[in-house]
């Protein structure tokens, strides 16, 4: 393992803690959005450049605006 | 079941899960330590059968289409059992409220959206296309392409095709890619006996157009891929991601 996979790797599991301890939903997908960046950096860092791109089309696209949806249609529900 | 029993459930559960980690973990072959016969007969065998220097494109389209083949018709029947389920949530509310009037974008989402949207565009067909010989293909691509949809839709503006509202359309797009990707497999059973086998030319390495059915499978797989996520985020958005259903 050479530094760049060791600092990613790091720099995964600071963002990942950093997520759970974010309670705002509407912040944790915003944070869960940079954690799939950082998680596509490890990727891209382990030579896997194709599961890297797909990781930042699913971490930064998709899951944060289903989430963000899905936050929508809560607080409709609970006005 | 009280809160202290909870804890204590959760605390067995969890050193459960960390004893079978560690364990899991300590029979794990040294990091970068690759044991595996897979690869290293892919790479000796594609380039030379396959014309291409994409072993992960060769692999998920060709050598093991028949795995993607199954993940695409999950992918396909989700996006369906999601649209079927919002949909009949809407129904149920009644459509004496109407469509809830939406609030106009503004200008900075309007314009951040508008000059986006083209060059995301070109970056998800980019992606699409040349998936055979870089990093990239039908997945990442297609979703880059329901990301520009969603563009289109943070600046206000409208897609429709004729009287076709935008969720026939992206539900037409999705099946369209969907079936493209089971004619590319029954392409393989007619022309050469065996499904998803390689009946395209596979012309020379590094151009446009290679490697046979690869290229084929990722532009079926991109359409509907983009297809299905913008029909999930268009039901969730409840009307339709650019216009009314209607």
């Amino acid at each position: 393992m050479d530094e760049l996979q060791a600092t990613c790797l790091i720099v995964v599991a600071a963002v990942g803690t950093l997520v759970v301890f974010t309670r705002d939903p509407l912040r944790q997908a915003a944070v869960a959005g940079i954690f799939g960046l950082a998680l596509s950096a490890l990727f891209l860092s382990v030579q896997a450049p194709d599961v890297a791109l797909s990781q930042i089309a699913i971490g930064s696209i998709v899951v944060p605006v289903l989430v963000l949806l899905a936050m929508a249609k809560i607080r409709e529900h609970d006005e | 079941m009280s809160r202290r029993v909870r804890c204590w459930l959760a605390l067995v559960a969890l050193a459960g899960l960390g004893a079978t980690l560690v364990v899991a973990v300590v029979d794990l072959e040294p990091f970068g330590h690759y044991p595996g016969p897979y690869g290293d007969v892919l790479a000796k065998v594609v380039p030379g059968e396959r014309h291409t220097g994409q072993l992960v494109a060769a692999t998920t389209f060709d050598y093991r289409g028949f795995d993607t083949l199954g993940e695409e018709l999950i992918l396909f029947t989700a996006a369906c059992g999601c649209a079927a389920l919002l949909r009949l949530r809407r129904r149920e509310r009644g459509e004496q409220a109407g469509a809830p009037p939406r609030p106009a974008p503004s200008f900075a989402a309007r314009a951040l959206g508008g000059a986006l949207v083209g060059p995301v565009l070109v970056v998800s067909a980019y992606v699409v296309l040349h998936g055979h010989l870089t990093p990239g293909g039908g997945f990442s691509g297609g979703v880059l392409g329901a990301g520009a949809l969603l563009l289109a839709y943070a600046a206000g503006q409208r897609l429709r095709l004729g009287r076709v509202g935008s969720i026939g359309l992206l539900e037409a797009t999705e099946a369209v890619g969907a079936g493209g990707f089971l004619l590319i497999a029954l392409g393989g059973l007619l022309a050469l006996g065996a499904t998803l086998q390689n009946f395209g030319p596979l012309g020379t390495s590094g151009m446009l157009i290679s490697a046979g059915t690869i290229p084929m499978g990722n532009v079926a797989v991109g359409i509907e891929v983009t297809g299905a996520v913008a029909l999930i985020i268009a039901e969730f958005l409840e009307q339709a991601l650019l216009e009314d259903r209607g």
